[in-house]
């Protein structure tokens, strides 16, 4: 890479999202859509900043009852237990199988926690206009779009639990209010992974005349 | 390019590869689907569940957006990639390849985000442990025709050449304008 190379938007040309097809965007304020594959144009997706901040709080608020709320309640002749994520770890370190203990925790405890630590870092480094270590951030938003999926995990232990375990009188489980938030912490990651735009990471090594909202 | 991902790639295979892969996916799925999962049995009582009857289970239990969203995760949207990319291949046998055949790319592409058999199949073992400290679970054949998919999958993407399709897929608007030459260089020189 040299300083004497261009951007596509420098150049005002636009690469559609989907197929990469390099084109000649209709008009500077509305791009239009992709000859090729009728994907809408954009130079930088609509309003990635707002929009990622709003699906980021949104899930860093339903993360705590996603913690706290009991996930499963098991009734064993009568008697009722209720597990949270966290004493589901617990219970299978205890068992013996921490290997197992240790991947239900780094999928659904850390997992979390570091897709909405780091895809905060990456809206406050673009937004104060970082020029620093854009290789490292582009590589964090590629693992963050990565491994988020892997955090659904727990939502189908819970589910195939749940719909095992049906037992009457003898055993029973269902589940309890915390997956739902859980559930809706891994989609908020997923979609807030989705609208930010790193492309935006680039933008202030490359200013371009078009403005990004 | 400047962010150092890989801008191509020669597939491996032979070009039928794929399309006998996502012929077999669409039967494994249909399968994977069908047969139960896993059965427990405790002092004689069995029960068995399903990929669907887990979602439902879900949703009776008042779980109604977590069950639809494991019915959607688990079900809905493998069906849809392989669905589409089925008849993606298949129309990629025909020249030119219809301009349909782009739209439907990029759905297939929405939807491989949002499908996570890989992880539903970690899900279910972590559950199969789990229970196996209160009753016997037997895996079932819904189990082994889900690991076979988490195969498939892969397979089908390593495969797939998707930048040689959308090479000859045709544009919505009648011609085949090619970039102009003075962007294609514009496109050479973005660092």
């Amino acid at each position: 890479m040299t300083t004497a190379s261009i951007t596509a938007a420098q150049g005002g040309l636009l690469a559609c999202e989907a197929c990469h097809l390099l084109s000649r965007p209709a008009s500077a304020t509305e791009p239009g859509f992709c000859l090729r594959c009728g994907e809408e144009l954009e130079f930088r997706r609509h309003a990635s900043i707002q929009k990622t901040w709003a699906l980021l709080i949104a899930a860093s608020v339903c993360y705590i009852p996603a913690m706290a709320l009991p996930v499963l309640n098991t009734t064993t002749l009568g008697t009722s237990d209720a597990d949270t994520i966290l004493s589901g770890v617990a219970f299978l370190y205890t068992s013996g199988s921490w290997p197992l203990a240790l991947v239900v925790l780094v999928a659904s405890v850390m997992i979390p926690l570091g897709k909405i630590v780091a895809l905060a870092y990456l809206l406050i480094t673009v937004q104060r206009g970082s020029v620093k270590s854009n290789h490292d951030r582009t590589k964090l938003y590629r693992i963050v779009e990565l491994i988020g999926r892997w955090s659904m995990l727990d939502v189908f232990v819970d589910t195939f639990t749940v719909s095992l375990v049906q037992l009457q009188p003898l055993m029973s489980v269902a589940p309890g209010p915390g997956v739902l938030f859980f559930a809706a912490v891994v989609v908020l990651t997923m979609l807030a992974a989705e609208s930010f735009d790193p492309r935006l990471i680039w933008d202030s090594a490359n200013p371009h005349p078009i403005r990004h909202g | 390019m400047r962010c150092g991902s890989l801008l191509a790639k020669r597939p491996i295979g032979p070009p039928d590869l794929p399309l006998a892969l996502t012929v077999a996916a669409a039967i494994v799925l249909v399968v994977a689907n069908l047969s139960p999962l896993m059965e427990l049995s405790v002092v004689g009582r069995t029960a068995s569940t399903t990929i669907v009857g887990g979602a439902y289970e879900m949703w009776q239990q008042d779980e109604k957006l977590t069950g639809a969203l494991v019915a959607f995760c688990a079900v809905l949207a493998p069906a849809c990639y392989v669905l589409f990319m089925l008849t993606l291949l298949l129309a990629a046998r025909l020249s030119p390849v219809p301009h349909w055949a782009g739209e439907m790319l990029r759905w297939a592409h929405h939807f491989e985000v949002w499908s996570m058999l890989e992880v539903m199949m970690l899900g279910i073992l972590v559950a199969l442990i789990k229970i196996a400290e209160l009753a016997t679970v037997e895996a079932g054949i819904g189990m082994f025709a889900v690991g076979l998919l988490v195969l498939l999958f892969p397979a089908i993407l390593v495969t797939f050449d998707a930048d040689d399709l959308w090479q000859r897929v045709q544009w919505t608007d009648d011609g085949t304008p090619p970039p102009s030459p003075d962007a294609l260089s514009a496109a050479e020189s973005r660092g």
